[in-house]
């Protein structure tokens, strides 16, 4: 394959005539052969380049997935997950998960877990965007100071978090107690135990909204704003009538990228909560966790099946924000 | 155009961020050369140069061969373990959390000891009744560990409490009680839910004679509402629903705290705690000492291809379990010896132990009496009951009721 690529592309006319010494009469037939063989090269090279990203998205998406879909339509106990031999299912597994009580439970927390995440995100982003692009002095400090919750690891993060909300001797109800607040069980009340994970998870998610709506906000000429404050415009108008409708391309993104980064929020959960009390905040991604490797006897199969369900709802989403953007471009 | 280069920015940074969030450890194989042998342990705290690493390489050169050790997370080894059998390259041996055990007998992954030679005639019947299933044993426990309660004496003793009135329910919440009332705290203990926080229930279930297989009876319905009362009268902290053993201790070492329910393990840190202490064993119901369930991990032997392997195996496995080390291992490990004759070695260098060892005596394993993997299914309904219960959100009498019959329903 290389020689024939080297043959077709590289070696200049002259050589190849001054090697091969052919009579000038072949020299009529050769531009058609030499065009039949470049493009046959030419495909052959371009699989070439493209071997390497196929195969990696073969190994490290196609066949994940694949696996993923089979542990799912496989009723596996742990003896057939070593030894081999899981008899087909079918949907077995979905029926139990889906009618397990803790399926309703789940599916409410992850919606609104995600929803309520990504719209406090997106706003609270926003805000700070609008307010970094007016240029001021220490702006960029400030700004760098926004993404210190993106550069933490999530378990020091979300540890930190769990020890704020601790409800004997964390400094959060210390500051209620000092304002005549009585305690909260942030952590460890039904009520509260959902609330406390999105707090913490908006916080993590606002830096995220901010870089991409913040890049989008450089890209509205500032002439446009000229014009509009010529107009009489005031800056809510401003940000209604400009800033809003200019951003709503990115917008959209960020909202789509938040959506699926949120959907699939684990670690956070898992180490403030590990989902409870109770069940009232897991989600499918904890659920999902907890059935595969929860307790020493695993259940592969129910656990992959609330994965893929994950996968789907996230590949919903998708599908639609592609649809939104082409109805856009067009 | 701009927009989709802000889309490809974004999506690479996502990735990013994913891709930190969701990094795996990756496993040790076991595709030796015949003279290299490897061993996996839940031990990460002992480096290469732990006595107790010293010990296994030590052992490797008894037998001949060099041991390749590698040491997991407990609650990662389980399931290293399985998917290192399903890629058909499971260690030589291998130290496993007991109720660990019948997971991985069940998935076929051990031999019997009996099959590669090992006796296990020496050790106490209780303690390796964990690693016992249809009356083989699949390991050897190198240590047995159990709880019980821990006392700061200095809190006790404002309270005008004596820790040997202490014999059953009523005079523990009692002595609660009085601590409450003379500024202490009470008690603090882990209700995770995890495996954890059912291994610290379980000394009160059996010491009100609950049964694992009916959830719901009498004595469960004790147990827990033992608990739930002290959290709802304020003599347990709320946050033991989210306490492991770790952070539990860490509770009782503040010095505020009357009692800790936690382990053997903890001793050499109660020693550090800067103040007076003392441990009791967990009262039953009424009176008399609760079965505790027994902690430690079992030494077993993987199924390999090249049954050839397991004479050597065997030899290392001997080594490691011979009277002499185990003292000293268990002596590291501040573990309790799973046999008689090393128990009673260490509590003649160490009178400090000898409730440890009583407590020992009268645990259970907690995958015993035939239940092997059934357990972790009720265990985990058993500490979601706990959760429920004790957060407020049921009764115990529905918490336990509900448990009950999610575990009968489980199908596996």
């Amino acid at each position: 394959m290389t020689t024939a690529h080297a043959d077709g592309l590289e070696r200049p006319p002259a050589v190849t005539g001054a090697t091969r010494q052919e009579p000038p009469a072949r020299g009529a037939v050769r531009p058609g052969r030499r065009r039949a063989r470049s493009r046959g090269s030419r495909q052959a090279a371009a699989w070439g380049f493209l071997l390497p990203v196929v195969a990696y998205l073969g190994v490290f998406y196609a066949y994940p997935l694949y696996r993923n879909v089979d542990l799912s339509v496989r009723h596996y106990t742990v003896r057939s997950f070593v030894q081999g031999g899981a008899p087909f299912s079918g949907w077995a597994n979905f029926r139990q998960v889906v009618h397990d009580p803790a399926f309703a439970t789940a599916m409410r927390n992850t919606v609104v877990f995600t929803l309520v995440s990504i719209v406090f995100q997106y706003a609270l982003g926003l805000a700070l965007a609008v307010f970094f692009n007016h240029r001021f002095r220490l702006a960029p400090t400030l700004r760098a100071l926004f993404l210190i919750p993106w550069l933490l690891p999530l378990i020091v993060s979300a540890s930190t978090w769990s020890w704020m909300l601790n409800s004997e001797s964390g400094v959060v109800n210390y500051a209620f107690h000092l304002v005549g607040i009585g305690r909260v069980d942030w952590l460890t009340s039904p009520h509260w135990a959902l609330v406390s994970v999105i707090v913490a998870n908006i916080w993590i998610g606002i830096p995220f909204n901010l870089v991409i709506l913040y890049s989008g906000l450089q890209n509205i000429p500032a002439e446009l704003y000229e014009a509009a404050a010529l107009d009489g415009a005031n800056s809510w108008q401003q940000f209604r009538r400009i800033t809003f409708p200019l951003l709503r391309p990115v917008s959209a993104i960020t909202l789509l990228l938040g959506l699926i980064y949120t959907l699939k929020v684990f670690d956070l959960i898992w180490i403030m909560t590990k989902g409870g009390p109770g069940d009232s905040s897991t989600t499918l991604a904890t659920w999902s966790y907890r059935l595969g490797f929860g307790n020493l006897l695993p259940e592969f199969g129910p656990g992959a099946a609330v994965g893929n369900i994950l996968i789907l709802i996230a590949l919903v989403f998708g599908l639609f924000y592609i649809r939104v953007q082409r109805r856009q471009a067009a | 155009m701009r927009h989709t280069r802000i889309a490809i920015v974004a999506v690479a940074v996502c990735t990013a961020l994913a891709g930190v969030s969701a990094c795996g450890g990756s496993g040790g194989g076991s595709s030796a050369a015949s003279g290299t042998y490897t061993f996996w342990d839940p031990y990460p705290q002992f480096d290469g140069s732990s006595p107790w690493a010293k010990l296994v390489a030590a052992c490797g050169r008894q037998a001949g061969v060099t041991v390749k050790r590698t040491a997991f997370d407990t609650t990662d080894l389980g399931n290293k373990a399985l998917l290192a059998a399903q890629q058909g390259n499971p260690p030589d041996i291998m130290l496993v959390d007991n109720p660990v055990v019948s997971t991985l007998v069940q998935a076929g992954v051990l031999n019997k000891m009996s099959d590669v030679d090992v006796s296990t005639t020496s050790i106490e019947p209780n303690i390796i009744g964990a690693g016992t299933l249809d009356g083989s044993a699949y390991g050897v426990p190198i240590g047995a560990n159990t709880l019980a309660l821990y006392y700061n004496k200095k809190v006790l003793d404002a309270a005008h409490v004596d820790p040997s009135s202490i014999t059953d329910w009523a005079s523990l919440t009692a002595a609660l009680q009085k601590v409450k009332a003379s500024g202490g705290k009470g008690i603090t203990f882990s209700a995770i839910n995890t495996e954890e926080g059912s291994f610290q229930f379980l000394p009160w279930f059996w010491g009100a004679k609950g049964d694992l297989t009916k959830l719901d009876d009498a004595g469960g319905q004790a147990a827990l509402s033992l608990w739930k009362g002290w959290v709802a009268k304020g003599l347990a902290p709320n946050d033991v629903l989210s306490n492991t053993q770790t952070t539990s201790w860490q509770e009782f070492a503040t010095g505020r705290y009357a009692f800790g329910e936690n382990g053997t393990w903890q001793l050499a840190n109660a020693q550090k705690a800067g103040f007076p202490f003392g441990v009791i064993s967990i009262p039953a119901e009424h009176g008399g000492q609760a079965p505790a369930p027994t902690g430690g991990e079992f030494v077993t032997v993987p199924v390999q291809k090249d049954s050839s392997r397991y004479p050597t195996s065997a030899k290392i496995v001997d080594c490691l379990t011979d009277d002499g080390n185990l003292l000293s291992t268990d002596t590291t490990l501040s573990y309790i010896a799973p046999t008689l004759a090393v128990q009673n070695q260490q509590v003649a260098k160490n009178p400090a132990l000898k409730p440890w060892v009583t407590a020992v005596g009268s645990a259970r394993g907690r995958t015993s009496n035939g239940l092997g993997t059934r357990y972790p299914v009720i265990s985990e309904q058993l500490w979601n009951a706990v959760q429920a219960a004790l957060s407020g959100g049921k009764s115990p009498q529905a918490a336990l009721a509900a448990a009950q019959k999610a575990a009968q329903d489980h199908k596996s």
